[in-house]
Order: C-alpha cells, then sequence, then structure tokens
C-alpha cells in the first residue's frame, strides 16, 4: 500500500469517476451512530473544567429585569451584563482567555443568588467578583459601591467625594456605566443629586424595578 | 482576534463528529471528538490569528482520530486463543461504517487519509482540503486520488482473502 505510482493530477469529477464505486461506498458513511446522530453541539464544559481549559464560564439568565449575560473565571463573577451573549463573549475571548464554553453548571451558585435577590430573599450577594474587565479607576468606584447598602442609595457626588475627587461626579457616572457585572455590584444604588434615575445600563425601568424591589420608593 | 471558543463548537461539531467517526471508526469516533475537541481547547490560545480555524480544528480532528487509532495498535489484546484469521468485517452492519470501507481508509498513508476524509466523510472540495491540510489544491487532487487507488487494491485483497477463507 505504500508504493507510490506517479498519478496525473485529475479534475475533481474525474477522480470521482475513475473509482465511481469506492466513492460510493465511502459517502455511505452512517450518520446515525452514537454520537454522529447528535442533534445538539457537545457540552464539553465538563471535560473542560476537568481538565483545566475552561478559561470563561457563560451562561443566560432570564430575570424580572431582562435576559442577564452571566460568566465566571477562577477568580470569581466577570460578568453579569444587559448586553448581548455574543458580543460579552467576544469581549472576554479578547481580554480574558478564548477559551470561553457555555457552562450553566459553573455558574449555578450565582445564579442561585440572583433568583433569591429577585425573590427578595437575599440583600447581600456572597458570590466572589472579577472585576477584570473595569479599567483602574473604574474598579476603585465599584468597590466603593460595597459601603451601599440593600435598599439604600447615594449620589454619584457623594460616591466621588468618598473616593477623595468630589469633583469626579462625572468620571464616577461614567465608572458605573462600565460596570461589567451589573445588579451583584450594585450600581442601580447611585441616582442624581436630585434623586432622580439618570441612566442605566439596563434602562431606567430596570433600575427602578431593582430599587424598588430593595424597597426603595422612587420616581 | 479569536472567537470565544463556544463558536466553533457551534459552527463545527457536526464536522468534527462525522470526521472523527470516519477516521476512528465507530468504536472511537466519540473518544476520538473528544480527544479532538480537548486538544483544540489545549491549543486554542495560542493561535496568532482567527484566519481558517475549521481548517485548524479539522487538522486537529484528523490527528487526534489518528493519534487514536495508533495507541490502539500498539496496546496489546489480551486473548485467551491464538487469533485465528477472521474475515475483515467488510460491509458487516453495526461493525464498521461505510460499508467497512473506512476501515481500508484507515491503513493509507496520513496525509491520503486525511485528504480522503475531508474529500468523502465531509464533501470538501479540493480548495478547502488544500487549504485544511495546507498544500495546493494539485497536491489535494493527488493525494485523494492515490488514496483511492490505493483503496482499490487493498479492497480487491480483502475480497479475495475473504473468497480464500
Amino acid at each position: 500500500m505504500t508504493d507510490r505510482k506517479p498519478m496525473p493530477a485529475l479534475i475533481d469529477d474525474d477522480v470521482d469517476q475513475v473509482d465511481a464505486d469506492l466513492v460510493v461506498r465511502l459517502r455511505l458513511l452512517d450518520d446515525t451512530r452514537p454520537g454522529a446522530g447528535a442533534e445538539t453541539p457537545p457540552d464539553l464544559s465538563e471535560l473542560a473544567s476537568r481538565a483545566g481549559l475552561l478559561d470563561v464560564a457563560i451562561d443566560a439568565v432570564d430575570t424580572p429585569v431582562g435576559r442577564l449575560v452571566l460568566a465566571a473565571t477562577e477568580a470569581g463573577v466577570i460578568s453579569c451584563s444587559y448586553r448581548d451573549q455574543d458580543e460579552v463573549a467576544s469581549r472576554l475571548a479578547t481580554a480574558v482567555s478564548p477559551r470561553v464554553l457555555r457552562a450553566p453548571a459553573r455558574l449555578d451558585p450565582v445564579r442561585r443568588e440572583l433568583d433569591e435577590y429577585f425573590a427578595g430573599r437575599l440583600t447581600r450577594f456572597t458570590a466572589p467578583v472579577d472585576l477584570r474587565l473595569a479599567s483602574e479607576f473604574s474598579r476603585r468606584v465599584l468597590t466603593a459601591l460595597g459601603g451601599i447598602g440593600y435598599g439604600t442609595t447615594t449620589t454619584y457626588g457623594a460616591l466621588a467625594s468618598r473616593l477623595g475627587r468630589p469633583s469626579a461626579a462625572r468620571a464616577v457616572g461614567h465608572a458605573l456605566g462600565a460596570n461589567p457585572v451589573c445588579v451583584i455590584v450594585p450600581c442601580h444604588r447611585v441616582v442624581g443629586a436630585d434623586g432622580r434615575l439618570t441612566g442605566y445600563a439596563g434602562g431606567v425601568e430596570a433600575k427602578q424595578l431593582l430599587l424598588s424591589l430593595e424597597g426603595r420608593q422612587v420616581s | 482576534m479569536l472567537p470565544p471558543f463556544y463558536e466553533l463548537v457551534d459552527a463545527y461539531w457536526r464536522d468534527v463528529a462525522r470526521l472523527c467517526l470516519a477516521m476512528a471508526g465507530p468504536d472511537d469516533g466519540e473518544d476520538a471528538a473528544q480527544r479532538a475537541w480537548l486538544n483544540a481547547l489545549r491549543a486554542y490560545p495560542s493561535l496568532k490569528h482567527g484566519r481558517n480555524l475549521k481548517g485548524w480544528l479539522l487538522t486537529v480532528a484528523a490527528r487526534a482520530a489518528i493519534d487514536g487509532h495508533r495507541d490502539r495498535a500498539r496496546r496489546p489484546v489480551p486473548m485467551a486463543d491464538p487469533p485465528e484469521r477472521t474475515s475483515s468485517g467488510l460491509g458487516e452492519p453495526g461493525v464498521l461504517p461505510g460499508d467497512g470501507i473506512w476501515a481500508l481508509v484507515a491503513e493509507l498513508p496520513e496525509r491520503e487519509r486525511v485528504a480522503v476524509g475531508l474529500r468523502y466523510a465531509l464533501d470538501q472540495p479540493h480548495a478547502e482540503i488544500a487549504a485544511t491540510i495546507g498544500v495546493s489544491e494539485a497536491m489535494s487532487r493527488r493525494l485523494v486520488s492515490d488514496g483511492l487507488a490505493k483503496l482499490r487494491i487493498a479492497l480487491r485483497e480483502t475480497e479475495e482473502k475473504d473468497k480464500d477463507d
């Protein structure tokens, strides 16, 4: 089988025609056997996780404020986003690792916390958070939100003062707008100086819903 | 810039499953596909660019199928009695895919084997095969037609042997 005889380069059809009966048999490859006839893509999350190759787990969860895209690394929840899943995944692939897999099981703990939160039974998230996607200043702002408890609000200006930069209310607003871990890192608890709900990644209605859930009467 | 890995899985899982089935046989096809995915996942972040990811992935899959085949060939099979010369299994339903002929494809030299797999298991045109394995289109045709010629000889030999038995 290993001796080579010179063979002229043939066009496609000729190759197939010279050995037409062989080609028919090769094409008979049976797709219905185990594994080959599956209807859905293989779930690689278990396999990858065991091999230490699951860098980013991603999945979506439906909540009263809409569909949230959840993602986690070894370090913690890196994304809880109102954006489209593919968009979030692309960003994670570039910024963290392209080994991004759908892995619902890996996200179960934080999904459970979100369920409890939206049921009004959880006032403080315990899942660790990975703020790698936030810029350094943004990270400082988001970390400072840890001091704004459930059911309370603060203002952009107050938060800026708390960070020692009283004139940076606008920058604080931008930093909050770039919050990669919405709801869990409670940027929704920051409102305008006059108490009005200003911009929010999930829309002002979502912000209102979150604050009402936490027992705040807001306009 | 590399896309999230799950996009590759979504786009090409059927091709990977089918190629592994063709090249590793029904017993090892699924395992080969799993090995292929793990190998691909392991190597993925070190790719320098996202061009021709399909070709890269199928090459990884073909290699995983071939490596499994080699491993099995090396592994001693415990047997109580000396093996009898049995039928090749050609055409036995449920034993080998595609009428048994893919068992003979498994014996082809590696490049011909991969080219035949891409051509007939995945129905790729030669331009795509050429891109996948990094040869010219003419070479792809040549690999496939050489492979077919060897298959024909092997097939004749097997059938004659079966007749003798």
